[in-house]
């Protein structure tokens, strides 16, 4: 079925929904390059315009890829709560961005599996990014393994101590002074170089001994593959979190090696492990704009759309952290700070209205057209956004990934600006060990208290 | 010594563990002013080695002291702007690069060379030529048919497929520049690709990283990269079925003899 739009003398038609929120989507160079953005600004508003004025039930009834061909369309249309929906059902997307603006945090908790993918994009097509802020800040999704992570007022810190050729004493190094930094309450977890499994367990054993030994309410996690993560726990190496990269489709989730069947075998196996102290959120997924494009397995959907997409995927396995790294794939995908900013404010959005726990790397690559200037704004408007968690990376340049992130600092600065507290466990340890004070502000001294740990 | 002397000690013990930018010390939540400018040059360096331009004539006069034979290409991206959105232009010859491509070629050969600029002008300039020296004498001694080194602009790793089946060669390996780290502005890159054609994935080719004085050093660069075309040339593939196990000749002298065959 196609769309049209009438703007004074001329008549815009978009040949079926697909088109249509492609063409309605914020430029970006990714759907350039796919071929599938606005030919003209206007033309872009005039989708925009025809996009408010579907009801959310078309939406609902035209998959973008079709049930028969895609595992993750499936996955969406089989898990999708009626009864959550019948609250938004009557509604446009125009209408629909209304609601959000006024919804309470109960309404929008109570609507969440309702929500497919394909609306929330849809959506946020539509909105400015005061209300992706707004909306996304009253979204709160909450989740639990060793501490909470989620809750109103509160921000966590993914601890990324990476290191170029996986040293064990570099790794180690990086990790506590991102302790004295307070960071490392969403998780403390390492890209490795190597992707054997002895590897691999080398650093959970590290982890593990680490988080045991400073008796930190955290979990670890090394982001490997799902298949080498499963070896690992086949051998009764100590895992927390799986990690897998995911993306919208079927087709590009094989080219990651991943199945939806092969992440329920995963995720079977690590609640098995039964390491959560306060809840059996076990799972950790990345995702990030682009990803389906490169694999080229996008079926002609923008990119933003198919990224909501990958948070279906994500929902699936009632995740502790989910995360876009929402610049790391390069000027291709996402040229410049602008387009970065506006990416990263959408994605974080799709997640928390489809009720999944989004943190964001506000992140880029030395081959965009940006800086840390533009990552101090992303920044700050995610934490005003209510962001469940960043990454805390030394000196915002990550050694081993070759991009630039945020810092243990950058989180501090936040705190400062924000209010924003940690994870509530995560605060009474760093007060009980002496690195913070009553108000969770760091204390002067350089994290004495945890050099002392090592030398005991 | 006081408490505070005694943490200095240990986080600089520490900050020595790893290339990480540990322990750089705070003013309230921020850097200390040395971080936030030591930070900011490293950023304009990696950015300066993305956009400055491959000085062609120079690198190519380079190659040419040598004793290669030379020959320059162009991809489809007009721009550093054009080359940066749209990577399917950066794989691609413009047609005037691949009509003087396909007049230059002669008689089948055994490997094509490219130095391509990448994303890193800066890592061609530094690290292509010391490389190719490197390498010179064990193309030599395994006496292998070399097409003339193309060096090319605004091109992605893909261009070389372009380049080596116009030059009709059994495998190809580009020397590119790769994206720049905040501390590594000058790292080159060889991929290695058996059967060049447009349309071979990355599964298909064999890669070193990180080819730059501070990282895996030329000499032992080429040996890695002379090893793999060896193997590429008599198994006649590369990709993921061709495991770098160079390493065993380096610690096995005696093999190390079959270098260069």
């Amino acid at each position: 079925m196609s769309y049209r739009h009438v703007v004074g003398p001329r008549t815009f038609v978009f040949s079926d929904l697909a088109e249509l929120m492609a063409k309605a989507t914020p430029p970006r160079s990714g759907d350039r390059l796919a071929g599938l953005a606005a030919e003209s600004a206007e033309e872009c508003v005039a989708a925009r315009w025809c996009l408010a004025e579907v009801p959310l039930a078309e939406i609902l009834a035209r998959p973008l890829i079709p049930y028969e061909a895609d595992d993750v369309t499936r996955l969406i249309l089989d898990t999708h709560d009626a009864a959550a929906f019948a609250r938004i059902g009557h509604l446009t997307v125009g209408d629909f961005r209304e609601f959000l603006l006024t919804a309470p945090s109960e309404t929008l908790a109570a609507i969440a599996p309702g929500v497919t993918p394909e609306i929330a994009a849809a959506v946020s097509k539509i909105m400015r990014n005061q209300d992706l802020i707004l909306v996304a800040r009253k979204a709160r999704v909450v989740t639990r393994l060793r501490n909470t992570i989620g809750l109103p007022g509160t921000m966590a810190v993914r601890l990324q101590p990476n290191h170029p050729s996986d040293d064990p004493a570099g790794i180690a190094a990086a990790i506590l002074d991102g302790l004295a930094y307070g960071c490392g309450d969403a998780c403390i977890g390492i890209n490795p170089v190597s992707d054997s499994v002895q590897g691999l367990a080398g650093l959970l054993h590290l982890l593990s001994e680490t988080i045991e030994r400073f008796d930190i309410p955290t979990q670890g996690c090394v982001l490997t593959h799902v298949t080498t993560t499963l070896e690992a726990m086949n051998r009764g190496v100590p895992v927390d979190l799986v990690f897998q990269s995911i993306a919208g489709t079927q087709a590009a989730n094989a080219s990651f090696g991943v199945t939806l069947p092969l992440l329920r075998e995963a995720h079977e196996a690590a609640l098995g492990q039964r390491r959560g102290t306060l809840g059996d959120n076990v799972m950790y997924f990345e995702t990030g704009q682009g990803s389906a494009l490169s694999a080229n397995a996008h079926h002609g959907i923008d990119q933003q759309t198919l990224e909501a997409r990958a948070y279906a995927v994500a929902r699936a396995f009632r995740p502790l952290l989910v995360n876009t790294v929402v610049g790391f794939i390069g000027p291709e995908y996402l040229y410049d700070g602008k387009e970065i900013i506006r990416a990263g404010l959408e994605d974080h959005f799709c997640g928390k209205l489809m009720g999944v726990p989004l943190g964001v790397d506000v992140c880029y690559t030395n081959h965009a057209e940006a800086d840390q200037d533009d990552m101090d704004t992303l920044l700050t408007l995610l934490g005003t956004a209510g962001v469940t968690y960043v990454m805390g990376i030394p000196g915002a340049d990550d050694v081993m990934l070759n991009y630039q992130s945020t810092s243990f600092h950058d989180q501090l600065y936040l705190r400062e600006v924000t209010g924003l507290k940690r994870a509530p466990e995560f605060a009474a340890w760093l007060a009980r060990m002496g690195l913070t004070d009553a108000d969770g502000a760091l204390r002067p001294g350089g994290g004495a208290p945890l050099l002392s740990g090592i030398a005991a | 010594m006081s408490r505070d002397d005694e943490a200095a000690r240990a986080w600089r013990r520490l900050a020595a563990l790893t290339p990480a930018r540990i322990a750089l010390g705070r003013a309230g939540s921020g850097l200390p002013t040395r971080e936030v400018l030591r930070f900011s040059l490293a950023h304009a360096q990696a950015r300066d080695a993305v956009h400055a331009p491959l000085d062609v004539e120079a690198v190519r006069g380079a190659i040419a002291a040598l004793g290669f034979e030379t020959l320059v290409a162009a991809s489809a991206a007009p721009d550093r702007a054009t080359y940066l959105r749209r990577p399917d232009l950066g794989r691609r010859l413009d047609e005037a690069s691949a009509a003087a491509l396909a007049a230059a070629a002669s008689d089948p050969v055994d490997l094509a060379l490219v130095v391509a600029d990448g994303l890193s002008a800066r890592a061609v300039h530094e690290g292509a030529v010391p490389l190719l020296a490197a390498l010179q004498p064990a193309l030599a001694g395994a006496g292998l048919r070399l097409a003339p080194v193309v060096v090319a602009t605004q091109s992605r790793v893909a261009l070389g497929d372009a380049v080596g089946a116009l030059l009709k060669a059994r495998a190809v390996a580009v020397l590119i520049g790769e994206r720049p780290g905040l501390s590594s502005p000058d790292s080159l890159g060889v991929y290695l690709t058996f059967g060049p054609r447009p349309g071979r994935t990355d599964a298909e080719r064999n890669c070193l990283s990180n080819v730059r004085a501070a990282g895996l050093a030329p000499d032992l660069a080429a040996f890695k990269l002379s090893w793999l075309i060896d193997q590429a040339l008599t198994r006649e593939l590369t990709g993921v079925a061709l495991k770098d196990e160079s390493d065993r000749l380096i610690e096995g002298p005696a093999e190390r003899q079959s270098l260069g065959r």
